[in-house]
């Protein structure tokens, strides 16, 4: 064991390094117009597109969680929106509790609920870890359109298990009445709060970089593209996709935490699965595979929610337009376009 | 080391195997022989739980891997080099063979000094490699999870002359480390000097077991086509 370590840590050592490649240089790029959009728009007092700056870093978050699945492990889950919902009542829970000064899901014994975003983060990160084992064990039992439905039909139970919850708000979700609290910081600044999801989107991209760059990775790879043969070299393929699945599951609960505190509210539309098929559109759209393809298509279709948004409420007919551009004509999504083809395609 | 008795399989309704008999002592080097579509691949299928055999059985080491799933088998010992140079063409050279890598005497640096080529090739990807590289990719990738039996299925296929020497020269020198080997080749001029033992398949049955010595060319000629 101690030896399949140093190969992690030291054979794959090389590929784990960012570099400054013309894909290197995009991916700098998106993140850098995301800062200085969002510090700019502040120094201006708008703090609507600071708002709508941390909108686009955390759904990138919510995608790369997805992207991890779908794009490095091949496995089409269109029932992400149960993280992201678990992870928006997570923080809403918490904050509900907090509020009212009763412990966590009215449960005598547990301890009292929390408005601090550190632990409320890592229960709805371990939460998702144990939601996604769960349907993941289940599901990974199946491949092509029944991995699709069975991830799906988990989503929806927990979507209707919401809605029939009403001291949750049920079908009108809960409102979080004071932002969650960081520390000494203040969250309820949308510069700061901005800065807070950024941050843990470059920590989630920093961990993917690793992770695909390691044994894990190259195995992982290996499991999407010929699973019998990775078998017959002696590792066995399931326990691979369910750990890449569950790691996906807790990224995008992180994602849906964060969303839920911007918004100040989680309702069940969190958990719908128009919501599973927006992140699946923004990893499609960003590009399928790639580490910072989401970072990509969560801009630009924020981006087209506001600017068409605004103009038409039929936007998502313009979506669907370029959905459709980016499925028949450039396979690598709109960072596809930008960075070129990936390194071995 | 491998014993395989009276195995039987199937694909769907129609039977592939009728009874393939084949044994393998440790250090040796079997070639597996016949013409195309008597049931080689498909032996080498059935032994790694690809294909599962209906009947007989099929022993490793004196346990019994009839039933096992393939990454069982692989972890018992059983190194695969599939026919048609499998690699993974989306990873580098390195990520082909450390990622199922398993500790023992195959490192990184002793396939790369086997295939001083896989070496200068380290970080390319998979897919920029020549065929004979790929090949070469191929057999280092079986050779990092430290197999203690290498099945080598058409490992020469369709390749250029002078790789088609290189390879020759990697089996012979694992052959010489010791190291067991089953052969499914088609090049009995370069098998047969190497051959501990040789089999050949018909119609989905072992119709010829015996030393390389005893392979006369009657027989060459009846079940081998040359």
């Amino acid at each position: 064991m101690t030896q399949s370590h140093t190969l992690t840590a030291t054979g794959l050592a090389r590929t784990t390094r960012f570099r400054l490649d013309r894909e290197g240089w995009i991916s700098l790029s998106l993140l850098l117009i995301l800062v200085v959009g969002a510090t700019v728009a502040y120094l201006a007092g708008e703090r609507f597109f600071v708002n709508l700056a941390s909108r686009m870093v955390i759904i990138a978050l919510a995608g790369v969680g997805l992207n991890l699945a779908l794009g490095f492990g091949g496995m089409v889950s269109f029932g992400h929106a149960a993280y992201f919902g678990l992870g928006g009542y997570v923080a809403g829970i918490g904050a509900f509790h907090a509020f009212d000064m009763t412990p966590a899901l009215g449960i005598p014994f547990l301890p009292n609920g929390s408005d601090q975003m550190i632990p409320l983060w890592l229960t709805a990160i371990a939460l998702c870890g144990l939601l996604a084992y769960g349907i993941g064990r289940l599901s990974l039992g199946t491949s092509g359109v029944y991995f699709i439905m069975i991830t799906l039909a988990f989503a929806q139970m927990i979507y209707y298990f919401a809605i029939s919850w009403p001291t949750y708000g049920g079908e009108d979700g809960l409102p979080i009445y004071i932002r969650n609290q960081l520390w000494g910081l203040n969250t309820n600044n949308s510069l700061v709060f901005f800065f807070l999801c950024f941050g843990l989107l470059v920590l989630a991209l920093s961990f993917c970089h690793r992770l695909l760059g390691s044994r894990f990775g190259a195995a992982l790879t290996m499991a999407r593209l010929n699973p019998i043969r990775l078998a017959t070299s002696g590792v066995e393929p399931r326990p691979i996709k369910l750990m890449a699945f569950v790691i996906s599951g807790m990224i995008t609960g992180l994602a849906g935490a964060l969303f839920a505190d911007l918004n100040g509210f989680v309702g069940t539309s969190m958990l719908d699965w128009h919501r599973s098929g927006e992140i699946m559109v923004i990893v499609i759209l960003g590009g399928v595979g790639r580490l910072y393809g989401p970072v990509a298509g969560a801009m630009l279709f924020v981006a087209m929610e506001f600017w068409l948004g605004g103009l038409t409420e039929y936007w998502q007919f313009f979506l669907g337009l370029v959905l459709l551009a980016v499925v028949l004509f450039a396979r690598g999504g709109v960072f596809g376009l930008l960075a070129g083809r990936s390194r071995h395609e | 080391m491998l014993n395989v008795t009276n195995l039987e399989t199937f694909y769907g309704p129609s039977q592939a195997l009728f009874g393939v008999d084949l044994s393998i002592a440790a250090g040796e080097l079997v070639a597996l022989m016949g013409r195309n579509g008597m049931g080689k691949t498909t032996t080498i299928r059935s032994v790694f739980g690809l294909t599962p055999p209906s009947a007989g059985t099929i022993e490793f080491e004196g346990k019994d891997i009839t039933k096992a799933q393939g990454f069982r088998i692989a972890q018992m010992g059983l190194g695969l080099v599939p026919e048609g140079r499998r690699c993974f063409t989306n990873l580098s050279v390195r990520e082909n063979l450390l990622a199922t890598a398993r500790p023992g005497h195959w490192n990184q640096r002793r396939v790369e000094s086997l295939f001083p080529r896989l070496a200068e090739r380290r970080d390319q990807s998979a897919n920029t490699l020549s065929g004979g590289e790929q090949q070469m990719l191929a057999i280092g990738r079986a050779l990092m999870t430290n197999p203690k039996l290498l099945v080598l299925d058409e490992a020469t296929e369709g390749l250029a002359p002078v790789i088609r020497q290189e390879i020759w020269r990697a089996i012979r020198t694992l052959k010489a480390e010791g190291l067991s080997i089953l052969l499914v080749d088609k090049t009995l001029k370069e098998v047969l000097p190497l051959a501990s033992h040789c089999l050949i398949l018909e119609k989905g049955q072992t119709v010829w077991a015996g030393e390389p010595d005893a392979l006369t060319d009657d027989l060459k000629d009846r079940y081998l086509g040359v």
